[in-house]
Formats: C-alpha cells, structure tokens, sequence
C-alpha cells in the first residue's frame, strides 16, 4: 500500500475513533464524574443517528422504502443557504430527542439505587432497538436508511470525503471536550464528583443529589446523541443492526475504562488506542482475526483494567478543590481555579 | 455509613416464612382464574406466561440471592444462562453420542433422554463457572474494597467476555437440541401445552422449592441470611461469609444454568445472544419483587411471565421485552422498593 492508501486509512481511522471519542466523552459525563451506570449506550447511540438520518435524508421514494416521513426539510422549505445548514438542525435535534429520553429515564430511576439506572437503560436499548426494527413506518424496518446525506457533500470528491468530515468530527470533539472539561471544573462538576465518592454526605450538605444526578444523566445522553448523529452521516446508512449491544455499548465502556474514567483525555485516548485495537487486530493472523475473539477481547479488556489497573491508563487526576492554604481560616467558601460556566 | 444504608436497602428478608411456596402457588392460581375468567384474555396465553415465568424464576432467584449476598447486580448471569446451556449443548451433540447415547423424542416430549444427563452437567458448568469467576476474579475485588458499581461494571465485562468464550467454541450460528416434534395438549378454553411446558414446569417447581428449603431448614440457608443482614456481624459471628459467598455463586449460576437449558428446549434454539436479551425479564422479575427478596423474584418472575405473554394478544410479540421493561418502569414509579418491599422496609 502506497502512501497515499495509508493515509486515507489514517484519515478513515480518525474519524471513527473520533466519533467513539464524543461518545466515551458523554459516558465519562455519566460514570466517570457522576458515577452512573449505563449499559444502553446503544439506546442513545440509535436514537441519535436515527433522528438525524430521518431529518436530512431523502423522503421515501423507493418501493422497498416503507417509512413515511422523510426528512429533507431544508429543500421543503425552500431554503438555499449555501452552507449545509440541515447537519446542525440534524444534529440539534438529535440532542433534543436524546435529552427527552434520558429525562424520562432519569426521572423515574434516578431516585433511586444505581443498580436500577443500569436495568433501565439496558431496557430502553432493547425498546429502541425494537422499535426501529417492527416499526416499519418510520424507520424502514430492518431494511435500513441509506442515502443519508453527508455534510458539504459537493465540496470534495467523493472518495475523499473522509479528509473533509475528519476536520468536522474533530472540530465537534474538541468544543464537546472544552464544553465537558468547563462543567466537570466548575462547582458543579464538583457536585457531580460528590455525588460519586459519597451520595449521602452530599446530600447532608443540602444538594439535591436527584437533580445534579439528573442533569448529568442528560448532559452525557445528549452528548452520546451528537456522537449518533455524527456516525449517521459518515456511516450513511443505518438499520437496527448497526446498533448491537458490542460496537455501541461494550466497546465504548471498553474505551473509556481503558483510556480511564474521570479523565476526559483519558477518555478520548481510550477511545483511540481501544478502536485501534479493534481494527488492528482485523490485520492480524489466526485466532485474532476471528470476531468472536475479538469480542472476548473487549470483556476481558474491562476486566483487566478493572483487577490489574483500576485507573485505566490515564485514571482521574488528584485535585484539591481549594489551594491547601494550611493556618488560613476558611474566609470564604470561594471556588479556587474553575470560572463558573 | 452508606454501606449500612445499603446492607438495609439490599438484604434477604429477616423472617421469609411469611412468604412460601405456598403461598405463591395460591398468588399464581389466583392471578391465573382472575384472568382467566375475565373474557378479554385468552386463557392459553396466561397458562403459556406461567411456564415462561417459571424460567424466568429460575434465573431472578439466584439473581436476587447473589444480590442480597454479594450486593451487585451481576449483570453476566444471562451469559451463566448461556454457558450452561452451551455446556448441556456439548454434552447432547458431542460428548454422549461417543458413548452411544442419544436420542430425541422421550415420552411426551420433544427431546431424550441425553437431555436429562446433560441438565446437570450443565447445572455445574454454571455453579463452577460462577465460583471461578469468583476466586479468580471477584474475591481480589472484594479484597481491595471495591463498591458495587466496581463489581457491576467487572460483571459487565465478564459477561461480554464470556459470551465471546461461547462464540468462539461454538459460533453464533442458530444452535438446538435435537428434537422431534410433539403433539402439543388441547385443554378446554383453547388452551394448547407444549408437553415440553409440562417438564420446564416440574423443574421449576422442584428447584423452587428446593432453594426455600434451603435458606429455609439449613444451617447454610441460616448463614445466608445472617450474611445478606450484615457481613461484618456475621464474620464476627463466626460464619465462613467466603463459604456463603461460593454457595450463593453456586445456587446463582447452576440456577442460571437450568433456566438456559430450559430456555433453549422452550423456545427450540439456542443462540449466545439469547442471555444477554434474557436479562431484562430477569432484571424485572427481581426489581418488580424487590431487589435482594428471593421470593419476590418468585412472584415478579410469574407476572412478568404472564403480563408479556398476554400482551402479545394486542402487541407485536417481538415487543415482549419491552412489555418487561415498561412494567418495570410502571412498578418504580408507584412502589419503587417493590411488591414485597426489600426487606429494608421490614
């Protein structure tokens, strides 16, 4: 392979590592600073894509076409901005729905013990899931959508798309990663990380643990449903298949305890040397090439990482919340450091 | 101090004679003739939800025990399901067949009798497999300290981990015991058994009833409950909690087990993906009865069996899981500690 064949590869690597970055960011949002435990990433995974790819993409033309609303909507409208204005409406949308979600799930599981958190979103994966494969009228069954379109498209040749939608992806990822790095540091994330070491001295301290809880359960579904939209419209085409519980849940907990939970570049690193590994290892001989090996790998990754190096390779940094002033009085109870958002 | 919250929260019930078997049955009689009699719902659906609840059963006994003993939810034992089927599964089409044994078609019912040597191989390929994990990989967690959330997020990744074992050994191929096909029973009011309902049930029924003795009459069934209230106390007591924890994996992973094989001989296949799918009937039965309540799993494992299976008269059967999950939502709206309450309510 030529030079320019490597780097299309490294172009096409990037933006899908990249994709999984935002996504291991939303999780780290969940269970790295609060503590939440999701096992239905592909839940918010699917409903993002899903919802973007059915704003933008063509209406139903076709006679194995069996949805009947078909986005589009900015020709509907007749407008011709010049710029593709419909990936952002797409996009905006996606977190809408996905912040919808998480709020109902939240709202009733929240309350409540962790455990039950991670039965619910396992439960609102699988409903996803179910949906998008019977309900053939508004996502074409297990047909699938294709054609979804991609952002700028006339703006390159369409073999080298990849060089264009990498600068998007990582632009996205990097305004997610200041977004997320400024909440974790304000006195808000702080709460979160409360919330996480000690629920109940937390709430002794008069926090409304339920709501903190809440709010961060939406912030990492929303950022999960951007990570979705952004894989619709690489990907271009989706069915209920694209969204097994292995390339949309377990890889991305594989990532982030890996890179290591509570450190946002240790998220984004996990998220690159994890899916390095998993098409790495496509190139290798023998037993590594076989799937189901490759699928064993990922459990037994987490459950490395979890006996042998809890952290991850990174792990969450050590941080005082205020500078250790040792005979000052506590004269104000200020927030050293971090600017409020 | 959040640790003794959570001992409340999560322990098996102080004084469980209050709940027997018995009264189970009369629950599961009741809940069968109300709705039977009421003409909206097709009786063959309600008595075909019972035999799907007792497999459910099965599967959220062990998973409310390993709950209230060890305190996590495990999220792998769908895949304990699996490995013990796929185990049974060897025994069936490899292993006997060298020693001249197989056949199909026993009696009433769509499989042999090879079926019947292999249910507890298969029992003990889960209840090992389940204390393995233990030794090897749980009791260093517990050792360290780790919280549930550690210990879940490590079932997490043995259940993924295992299921690639089974697919590695077997392939994700559809799989089934052989069989042959049956007359199914025609009883009044259209109600029509799978004669194989008939053995799914009388295995329930014995191992049901099997554990209740067991935490019930036992010394060991004693310590299990001293644990599940408070582990520190019961070490000072002098009860081996190691001893307790391995019973518990135990009872879990065989119990597991038989609930795969069941599951596989009901619904004619066998597919790795089919216990990480059984966990969310599983999850419900146990939140429906109260997390850590055994008997409660009991009860929720029948409604949850009943309500899915009658919901397919209106819904598309496919959504079955979903039904499970959105009584669960139901049931933690309105009584979030669960039908029984954990006994932290007690």
């Amino acid at each position: 392979m030529e030079f320019a064949g490597i780097l299309d590869y490294a172009v096409g690597f990037v933006v899908m590592a990249g994709i999984y970055s935002v996504m291991a960011l939303g999780l780290n949002v969940q269970w790295g600073f609060t503590g939440l435990f999701n096992i239905g990433i592909a839940g918010f995974f699917a409903l993002g894509a899903y919802t973007s790819a059915l704003l933008t993409g063509p209406p139903p033309q076709g006679q194995f076409e069996d949805y009947v609303f078909g986005g589009d909507w900015a020709q509907t409208a007749g407008l011709a901005l010049g710029i593709d204005l419909w990936f952002f409406f797409g996009i905006a949308t996606a977190m809408l729905v996905c912040a919808g979600v998480a709020l109902v799930i939240g709202y009733v599981t929240l309350r409540l013990n962790e455990d039950y958190l991670a039965i619910a979103t396992l439960g609102i994966a699988e409903s996803v899931r179910l949906f998008f494969l019977n309900e053939k009228w508004a996502a074409n069954g297990s047909r699938g959508l294709y054609n979804i379109p991609q952002f700028l498209e006339g703006l390159i040749a369409p073999d080298k798309y990849d060089y264009l939608y990498v600068v998007v992806v990582l632009a996205v990822l990097a305004v997610l990663f200041l977004a997320v790095h400024q909440a974790v540091h304000s006195p808000w994330g702080r709460v979160l990380r409360a919330i996480r070491e000690d629920e109940l001295a937390t709430e002794a301290s008069g926090k409304d643990v339920s709501k903190f809880k809440l709010q961060a359960f939406i912030l990492g579904a929303v950022i999960m449903g951007i990570g979705g939209a952004l894989y619709a419209h690489n990907i271009r085409f989706l069915s209920p298949q694209t969204f097994d519980p292995l390339l949309a849940t377990f890889i991305i907990w594989a990532m982030l305890m890996v890179g290591g939970s509570g450190n946002n570049v240790g998220a984004v690193l996990g998220a690159f040397v994890v899916w390095g590994i998993w098409t790495g290892t496509q190139f290798m001989p023998g037993v590594f090439k076989d799937p189901n090996f490759r699928f064993f790998m990922i459990g037994a990754l987490i459950v490395g990482v979890m006996l042998l190096r809890p952290g991850g390779i990174l792990g969450e940094s050590r941080r005082t919340s205020r500078p250790r002033a040792a005979a000052e009085p506590p004269a104000e109870p200020a927030d050293s450091g971090s600017p409020p958002p | 101090m959040t640790a003794q919250w959570r001992n409340m929260t999560r322990s098996l019930p102080r004084s469980p004679q209050w709940w027997t078997p018995l009264h189970t049955t009369a629950a599961i009689v009741i809940i069968v003739l109300v709705l039977g009699i009421l003409p909206v719902f097709k009786m063959g659906l309600v008595v075909n939800g019972v035999f799907v609840g007792g497999i459910i059963a099965l599967g959220a006994i062990g998973l409310s025990l390993v709950f209230g003993i060890l305190k996590f939810a495990n999220i792998a034992h769908g895949d304990y399901m699996i490995t013990g089927a796929y185990v049974a599964f060897f025994f069936i089409d490899s292993l006997l067949p060298l020693l001249g044994i197989e056949g199909q078609g026993l009696g009433p019912f769509t499989f042999g009798y090879p079926l019947l040597i292999a249910l507890p191989f298969g029992a003990a390929a889960g209840a090992l497999t389940a204390i393995a994990l233990d030794v090897l990989i749980y009791r260093r967690l517990r050792e360290r300290g780790a919280n549930a959330a550690v210990l879940a997020m490590t079932s997490l990744g043995l259940a993924i981990a295992l299921r690639g074992l089974v697919q590695i050994i077997w392939g994700v191929q559809v799989l089934g015991y052989p069989r042959e096909s049956r007359q199914v029973f025609h009883l009044p009011l259209d109600v029509r058994i799978p004669p194989d309902s008939i053995f799914v049930a009388a295995v329930a029924i014995m191992l049901v009833v099997s554990v209740y003795l067991l935490l019930t009459r036992t010394r060991m069934g004693k310590a299990m409950r001293a644990t599940s209230d408070n582990p520190d106390l019961a070490l000072v007591t002098g009860i081996n909690t190691q001893r307790v924890i391995w019973t518990t994996w135990a009872i879990g992973g065989g119990l597991a087990a038989i609930a795969g094989v069941l599951l596989a001989v009901s619904q004619a296949q066998l597919i790795p993906f089919m216990g990480w799918k059984f966990l969310i009937p599983l999850f419900a039965a146990v939140i429906l009865g109260g997390i850590g309540n055994p008997y409660g799993a009991l009860v929720g494992a029948f409604i949850i069996g009943v309500v899915s299976e009658v919901s397919t008269q209106w819904i598309n059967p496919s959504y079955k899981p979903a039904v499970a999950f959105a009584i669960m939502i139901v049931m933690l709206l309105f009584r979030p500690r669960g039908l029984f309450g954990g006994s932290g309510s007690g």
